[in-house]
């Protein structure tokens, strides 16, 4: 007790020390001359309020750690049924969940169509970065360069030559994919975290390059009026431009705004039902088998006659395709981009899902991608906390959870 | 048969003042059991490590089947044919014992990524003649029981023959064992040592051990050297060596 | 001297002055790599703190009046470099600590989050807009040389952080060399397993090199808050990275590299800016970091790894 009350004192010094100036003080402007403001009362109550609070909790740290243990943890993998079961509801729940997928926009808000359009393109991301960080184990902080890549691939492919939004799409992937290949290249070579380090600066340089190329990026204005996709030639939009036709015409039905932003959602279904196979096929191809045993003992992998640059490299070149896949189409869902898309903070939301869906995880990283874009929408108060949460967020699953909160569980090769 | 299939030639290896292996000669010839003996520390280890790649030496040649192996990857030389164990198993041991056995074996597959997509003819068939290798192999070791089986949840000795069939699943000419019987109970250790000889006799390919079960090294093998801090003591058949006066000075300290 | 070799005279002095705080920042990321191989993250957000901090006191000092500046200098210094230090040794508690022994990639993530969340704190508590302070220390010690069009100065700034830098690396190179905790730390940095065995506290050795990072963090981040004279919560991003590439291209877990390579890249930097747009100077720095890696990862003065099978 006495060792756990010295303990306490201590913390609770410590977080005094933390909070006095950066939250008990306060930099501002007056005029032209920098001052500073003492906290009101009640930021001063909370502060206090927080010290109290790792006062106790160093205090009974023990009994808490003892409480905390007791807390079942809810074990989402045993919700699925049993093996027999499962294989006979799954193609009808998946049917199911299609068939619900493709009706749910009509009968719902322009606006929730948009939203769940935005959280599918999240979902791309998240099962993009989750090939590299939960199958292959290579932790990628700049996975959003990519996402960017692709959105410029098809932005400038537009504009200047025409083309158009379905071309574009593997033009992007594969373009995304070759810069995934020329910096992963000199990186895989080398430890883990060198990777980290230098994707995170990857982005930011993509970044300021779109910025600073003015003459072809447009720099910080962007790129507007980007071209819609088209369904086999026909435009959605309210007059058709020269030599076309639109979707409304050709169906002979009034012209709605909505079908637009319907016909984006679906073909962002449809993108990422074809990420989800192909991450599918993978998993069960001697790549996938690969990513794990070199996750598992690099050493043993070496001694075996496996590649480990070219096995990383091609994890890291499939992400990197993935997000080149989601830029594009966000490229065209905006119809407007800019270098404020792509920032780090982006990286940060899409490592987030992967880190809280579980690493390696399909299912989970889809349900995190969900709760991710939904819940900043719900909670629009709360905006300016969002990456607080999530750097908080990061901290705390790696701690109590790793796993993430849908364990993954690779599909094992069985003999029969 | 007279032909080398392994010739090593003053294999020195230095970590920065460390002489760790100092001169070493060797030479393994097809269909044949070769010992390497000698004290803790003496160097045995880096040895094998050079030998696969791990290290790269500071001097010396390692030529296999008449080429040079110095100098290339650890990837690259089990390619070739020279394939190990180490003495801590490392296993894959979250995957199953069919999965390690065709992890082992990716270089046989069809690693084309579109074709995994389309599930081509040519994939198919990797895919199945891996199978066959490696159910083949789980059966030659006794596992194929506990072929869905995690390999982390084997008994320790099965983890060790696991190990073995894993890489006999490469299709190796060389076989390089680090202390495979370390751990084993009297009866797994007479297993093994079947293994050996059956391997050798039957699968025709050639095996350098790294042992210290002297009981072991002097019933299998076809030749010995015994190495001491890093320089090589004495070669020659088991009876030689164990009538060397310099190795029995090595084991037992001067006296 | 003609006009060109006086302006690349003075790039040469701006680019020594910028590249010595980034070798103060360096040294906090090789000795934590050093000992528990692993890059600290949140180390550039505590730079950023550690502005913030100075800012906060000099500006409360000033206010009050009847200080002398250097004492309100020496005094931000040192409340800037015990508050960063308490920084430095929660990071380490709160996202290392926990996860020694677990997987790598975990501690990463731990990491990314904890410097996601210093960032995001800051811009909370403190605003995400730029601050500035008006010039505190101005005027030039020497003319080096001067032509028409303008003139080649080292100015009191840049002496102060000469100094300061030159003072500090002395001190710390002592402390390594000579005192009980010095030799502890290279102990760990040379098995960490083995130190912990010898009985000597290694856990406190690990915070101790969290807390000599964050102090030096500190301390640039006073120098070039006001060297620059504006900061906001965002700047510990680019500086983190620059000091990271500055330890990687003088050999990351080398003390002497980090300074080497703080030096070597604040010169390159501030050539690019001179010769080309001035934006492209952090693209340089990043591509300077690849071309290391590409060729010679274990830096300058770096010894290679070997790696135990």
């Amino acid at each position: 007790m006495r060792g756990s009350l010295y303990n306490a004192i201590f913390a609770a010094g410590i977080t005094l020390v933390l909070a006095c100036l950066m939250l008990g003080v306060r930099l501002g402007a007056e005029g032209t001359t920098l001052t500073v403001y003492g906290a009101g009362a009640d930021r001063w109550e909370w502060i206090l309020a927080g010290v109290g609070l790792v006062f106790l909790s160093q205090l009974f740290s023990t009994q808490l750690g003892r409480l905390s243990s007791r807390i079942p943890r809810p074990d989402l993998g045993a919700l699925k049924p049993q093996d027999a079961t499962w294989k006979v509801i799954k193609p009808w729940l998946l049917a199911a969940l299609v068939v619900g997928l493709l009706v749910w926009p009509f009968m719902v808000s322009r606006g929730a169509v948009d939203l769940a359009t935005l959280t599918l393109i999240y979902i791309m991301l998240g099962l993009g970065l989750n090939i590299v960080v939960g199958l292959a184990g290579l932790l990628d902080l700049g996975y959003v360069a990519f996402y960017a890549v692709g959105a410029y691939t098809y932005a400038l492919l537009s504009e200047y030559f025409g083309f158009s939004f379905w071309a574009c799409l593997p033009i992007a992937a594969l373009l995304a994919a070759a810069f995934g290949f020329i910096l992963g290249f000199p990186v895989l070579r080398l430890r883990g975290d060198y990777l980290a380090i230098v994707t995170l600066g990857f982005g930011e340089m993509i970044r300021i390059l779109l910025n600073n190329w003015t003459s072809i990026t447009g720099g910080p204005n962007g790129i507007s009026g980007i071209e819609k996709p088209t369904l086999f030639g026909l435009e959605f939009s309210r007059r058709a431009s020269e030599g076309t036709q639109t979707f409304h015409e050709f169906f002979g039905i009034d012209y709605s705004s909505g079908q637009k932003v319907i016909f984006l959602y679906l073909i962002a279904v449809l993108l990422v039902i074809v990420v989800i196979y192909l991450i599918n096929r993978l998993m069960r191809m001697p790549i996938g088998r690969a990513w794990e045993a070199l996750r598992e003992d690099e050493i043993a992998c070496r001694s075996l006659g496996l590649n480990r640059t070219v096995i990383k490299l091609s994890a890291f070149t499939l992400g990197a395709s993935t997000a080149g896949f989601a830029g594009c189409f966000f490229a065209a869902r905006q119809g407007f981009i800019s270098p404020e898309s792509f920032i780090f903070i982006e990286s940060a939301i899409i490592l987030a899902i992967v880190v809280l869906g579980g690493m390696g995880s399909q299912i989970g990283v889809i349900l995190a991608a969900i709760v991710m874009t939904v819940l900043p929408e719900l909670a629009r108060e709360f905006s300016d906390y969002r990456m607080l949460m999530f750097g908080l967020l990061m901290v705390v699953m790696m701690r109590w959870r790793p796993e993430g909160l849908v364990p993954m569980k690779r599909p094992h090769l069985e003999l029969k | 048969m007279s032909q080398l299939l392994l010739d090593v030639n003053e294999l020195t290896m230095r970590f920065g003042g460390l002489l760790a292996v100092n001169k070493v000669n060797l030479s393994v010839k097809h269909r044949q059991i070769v010992s390497i003996i000698g004290p803790n520390g003496a160097g045995k280890t880096t040895v094998f490590n050079c030998l696969s790649g791990f290290y790269i030496p500071t001097d010396g040649s390692i030529m296999f089947n008449g080429q040079q192996l110095a100098g290339l990857k650890d990837f690259q030389i089990s390619r070739k044919g020279l394939v190990r164990t180490f003495q801590h198993v490392r296993l894959f041991s979250k995957m199953t014992v069919i999965e390690n056995m065709l992890v082992a074996q990716h270089r046989h597959l069809n690693t084309n990524l579109f074709a995994g997509m389309l599930k081509t003819p040519s994939y198919r068939r990797l895919e199945k003649e891996a199978m066959d290798r490696a159910i083949y192999w789980l059966e030659e070791v006794n596992l194929l029981q506990h072929a869905n089986r995690a390999a982390g949840n084997l008994a320790y000795g099965q983890q060790r023959k696991l190990e073995i069939a894993r890489c006999m699943s490469t299709q190796p000419q060389l076989l390089l064992l680090d202390e495979p019987a370390a751990g084993l109970n009297p009866n797994e250790t007479k297993e093994l040592d079947q293994l050996i000889v059956r391997l050798r006799d039957e699968h025709e390919i050639s095996i350098l051990l790294i042992e210290h079960d002297m009981g072991l090294v002097m019933g299998i093998s076809d030749h010995i050297y015994v190495i001491a801090q890093g320089t090589p003591l004495a070669d020659g058949k088991p009876d030689e060596v164990k009538q060397n006066p310099d190795v029995i000075k090595a084991y037992l300290g001067e006296s | 001297m003609t006009e060109a070799s006086l302006y690349l005279l003075q790039q040469i002095i701006n680019g020594l002055t910028i590249g010595s705080t980034y070798a103060l920042i360096a040294i906090g990321y090789t000795m934590v790599y050093g000992i528990i191989g692993m890059i600290n993250f949140a180390h550039g957000e505590i730079y950023m703190i550690g502005s913030y901090v100075s800012f906060i006191v000099i500006t409360g000092l000033l206010a009050m009046g009847s200080f002398a500046l250097p004492l309100v200098l020496f005094i931000a210094l040192l409340v800037a470099m015990l508050i960063a230090s308490t920084y430095g040794w929660t990071v380490e508690r709160v996202a290392y600590r926990p996860l020694r022994g677990s997987n790598r990639l975990i501690a990463l993530i731990s990491a990314i989050g904890m410097s996601i969340f210093l960032q995001n704190y800051v811009a909370l508590s403190q605003g995400s807009r730029d601050v500035a302070l008006a010039p505190l220390i101005s005027g030039s010690v020497l003319e080096l040389g001067s032509l028409e069009t303008f003139e080649v100065t080292l100015s009191w700034m840049q002496l102060l952080i000469w100094v300061v830098t030159l003072v500090t690396m002395t001190a710390l190179t002592l402390f390594i060399s000579r005192s009980r905790m010095g030799r502890a730390c290279r102990a760990c940095a040379e098995d960490l397993g083995m130190t912990n065995l010898l009985g000597i506290d290694t856990n406190r050795i690990i915070s101790l090199t969290f807390v000599i990072g964050a102090a030096l963090a500190a301390i640039a981040g006073l120098l070039l808050g006001l060297y620059y004279g504006v900061i906001n919560p965002f700047i510990g991003f680019m500086a983190g990275l620059k000091a990271f590439t500055a330890a990687v291209l003088g050999g990351i877990g080398s003390i002497p590299g980090a300074m080497l390579g703080g030096l070597i890249l604040g010169v390159t930097e501030a050539l690019t800016a001179a010769y080309f747009p001035s934006e492209y100077k952090d693209v340089v720095a990043f591509g300077l970091l690849v071309t290391i890696l590409l060729f010679r990862p274990t830096g300058i003065l770096g010894k290679p790894e070997v790696e135990k099978v």
